[in-house]
């Protein structure tokens, strides 16, 4: 796959500064530098702050980190403790360690 | 009334009581006793197809528009787009009410193969937008349809059930009155047991179909903190939305009219203390095949419309032009009624919907015609799409509706020799307050048809068997001829009635030839006595005349004795005398 002309466009919606927010902020932060080192933009959105967002994105749950690009966009809710499942749904294969 | 009393009596108490948010929707008001619990969850369920949707719409349509209460809808299983034009048909417009900032309709898409779980979370997106909505339109309402999809989005149904509790608890603090719909489950009101977190209202919707025909229905579960109706209410979906049925009303007191209205048979009217009907009553006219009850009817319609109301003719066996058609030949023009908007023409076949639609299409036509009479030709029919018990429960309702209205209502019933349709007759004629019935007299090798009130309430009516006379004139009552030989009709009783008039010319006949004879013999006799007198004079002159002879003869006896006597005396003294006097 060629990964190193795309950029990951990630956005992480969270409500407030909530444990689970804060917990899958660092989570997220924590992947991507391991996997997508310089090739990632995190946009983190507060929905407490601008309610009106949450219905383009089709925001359920909090937090739900949305993959826009590359395609296809792909939703990950939850904290996102699970690396793997994490991993998988913004389609990157754990790089050689 | 108890509450009411209350009320006066603890004005605290008004406070207390719950506060009740109409739907709107026709006729569930009433058996909510005001509408749905304001500011509490409300839970719609039943099963695919059964109208959820549609009626959690026509609550927030019908708030936004005639309540002022605008209403956020969110919808799990239909796009927003979808929504607008499946509305549409109902003429709701949801495009204008969206810019209007009355209506706001919010799709949430769940889709599954895109979300992926990890660890834990939190529906706060969801009261986000939830939120944001309610807020932006001011919103006194919210529907949720179907929420139940959150399940097969989402995988986690620990956290889906804690955070749905928490939802409808947010709501009730929003102090919103919602609806949410949900699917119906085995042997569960709904699927996911939303019962469980939803326990102020609980109304389900049924759509069943027995004997191929489909009659939706409509069942409040529960109402907490209000007094309700129970049963199941049949609900009709059409171009105007849903209007849902009260069952009966609960009291019996209508007002009852004195007046009253001509049968259009004037003869008729005469059996019926010769004014006709009360006006607001029930006519039944039953009878068997082709005894005439849809010309009593069409006559009756035709006396409506002369008298310048309105009549609504409900069909169910013949189309309008077969009936205007066939009355024609009887010298009633019912198309002219129609042409000056007097008369309507509803026909449908029985088996078009269930009793309860007819009930309603009855109802919604009614309503917006305001007739002063309605007929229903022929109630048997109905029978075909439902039991004796169902269609004596509909004309019960009907009739009740009906007297509230002060309108006169006249059913046609067919009557076979068959168990069931007897049970019909006696079945309706209990609640009817007039029953004609018209039957065959099978009589000397001919049908006549003879015609009797078998009652009607509040009149003194006539016993008599009249015979029904249909003739290219009209209808006519004729008294049937009662003779030694029992009850004659028809043309045995015209055959009476001209030998009787033969008999009675007879009769003149014979009187005047006897009258003759004894003129005859007057005449006879009296010439009799005639010549007798005349005989009797003759006698009587011939006796005279000897009488008078004889007088004659002794004068001129006496005369010549006289002359004798002086002669004689002159003989001796003087001779001379006598020769002078000579």
């Amino acid at each position: 796959m060629e990964v190193k002309e795309e950029i990951w466009e990630l956005r992480l919606y969270v409500a407030g500064q909530t444990t689970k927010s804060v917990t899958a902020l660092q989570n997220l932060k924590k992947y991507c530098e391991e996997h997508l080192k310089d090739k990632y933009k995190i946009e983190v959105i507060d929905l407490l702050v601008h309610p009106q967002l949450a219905e383009g994105d089709q925001i359920l749950a909090i937090p739900t980190l949305v993959k826009k690009v590359p395609e296809p966009i792909r939703k990950i809710i939850g904290d996102l403790s699970n690396e793997e499942k994490v991993l998988v749904g913004l389609n990157i294969r754990p790089s050689t360690k | 009334m108890s509450i009411e009393q209350q009320k006066k009596e603890d004005p605290g108490l008004i406070n207390k009581i719950l506060h009740k948010t109409p739907t709107g929707i026709t006729g569930l008001d009433e058996i909510t006793g005001g509408g749905l619990p304001s500011g509490r969850p409300t839970l719609i369920c039943g099963a695919a197809g059964s109208g959820k949707t549609l009626f959690s719409m026509e609550f927030i349509v019908r708030g936004a528009l005639e309540f002022n209460e605008p209403g956020v809808f969110m919808a799990f299983e239909e796009k927003s787009e979808e929504l607008t034009v499946n509305v549409a048909s109902l003429g709701f417009d949801l495009d204008k009410l969206q810019k209007d900032k009355l209506v706001k309709l919010d799709h949430v898409h769940i889709e599954r193969s895109e979300i992926e779980e990890t660890g834990e979370y939190d529906l706060d997106g969801l009261f986000i937008r939830l939120g944001y909505a309610i807020d932006s339109i001011g919103a006194k309402r919210v529907v949720l349809d179907t929420i139940e999809n959150l399940f097969s989005g989402l995988s986690n149904q620990l956290i889906l059930r804690a955070e749905l509790r928490r939802l409808f608890q947010w709501l009730k603090e929003k102090g919103v009155t919602a609806i949410i719909t949900g699917e119906k489950g085995e042997g569960a009101l709904t699927r996911q047991g939303l019962e469980e977190y939803v326990s102020d209202c609980v109304i389900l919707l049924d759509h069943r179909v027995c004997n191929q025909i489909s009659t939706r229905l409509l069942r409040i579960v529960k109402y907490r903190g209000s007094v309700h109706g129970t049963n199941e209410y049949p609900f009709l979906i059409d171009e105007e939305g849903i209007s849902v049925l009260p069952v009966t009303a609960l009291k019996l007191e209508n007002n009852v009219s004195a007046e009253r209205i001509s049968s259009g048979i004037p003869s008729l009217d005469k059996m019926l203390e010769g004014k006709g009907f009360y006006r607001g009553s029930s006519i039944l006219v039953s009878g068997t095949a082709g005894t005439g009850k849809t010309s009593i009817a069409a006559y009756f319609a035709h006396a409506t419309c002369l008298r310048k109301e309105r009549c609504v003719y409900f069909a169910f066996e013949e189309s309008p032009p077969q009936i205007i058609r066939n009355m024609q030949s009887i010298g009633i023009n019912l198309q002219e009624h129609i042409d000056d908007g007097l008369l309507q023409f509803h026909a449908s076949r029985p088996t078009l919907n269930g009793l309860e639609m007819h009930l309603v299409s009855i109802h919604k036509v009614v309503n917006k015609f305001r007739p002063r009479t309605i007929i229903l030709d022929p109630i048997t029919n109905l029978i075909t799409v439902g039991s004796v018990s169902e269609v004596k429960a509909m004309l019960i309702r009907l009739i009740d509706f009906l007297q509230t209205q002060q309108i006169t209502v006249m059913f046609t019933a067919l009557t076979l020799n068959n168990i069931v349709n007897e049970q019909t007759d006696e079945g309706v004629s209990s609640l009817v307050d007039a029953w004609l019935r018209v039957r065959d007299i099978e009589f000397n090798g001919e049908r006549n048809r003879g015609m009797y009130v078998m009652k009607s309430r509040g009149m003194k009516h006539s016993n008599q068997v009249r015979e029904f006379v249909i003739s290219d004139e009209g209808l006519n009552l004729v008294s049937v001829y009662l003779g030694p030989e029992g009850v004659l009709t028809g043309s045995a009783r015209e055959a009476q009635q001209l030998q009787e008039e033969t008999g009675l010319i007879l009769r003149t006949h014979a009187v005047s030839r006897k009258d003759l004879e004894i003129e005859r013999k007057r005449k006879v006799l009296e010439a009799k006595i005639a010549s007798l007198h005349e005989e009797f004079e003759s006698l009587q002159d011939e006796l005279n005349k000897s009488y008078v002879e004889e007088e004659l003869k002794k004068e001129i006896i006496e005369k010549n004795r006289e002359k004798l006597t002086k002669i004689r005396h002159h003989e001796n003294n003087t001779a001379t005398d006598n020769s002078s006097s000579e």
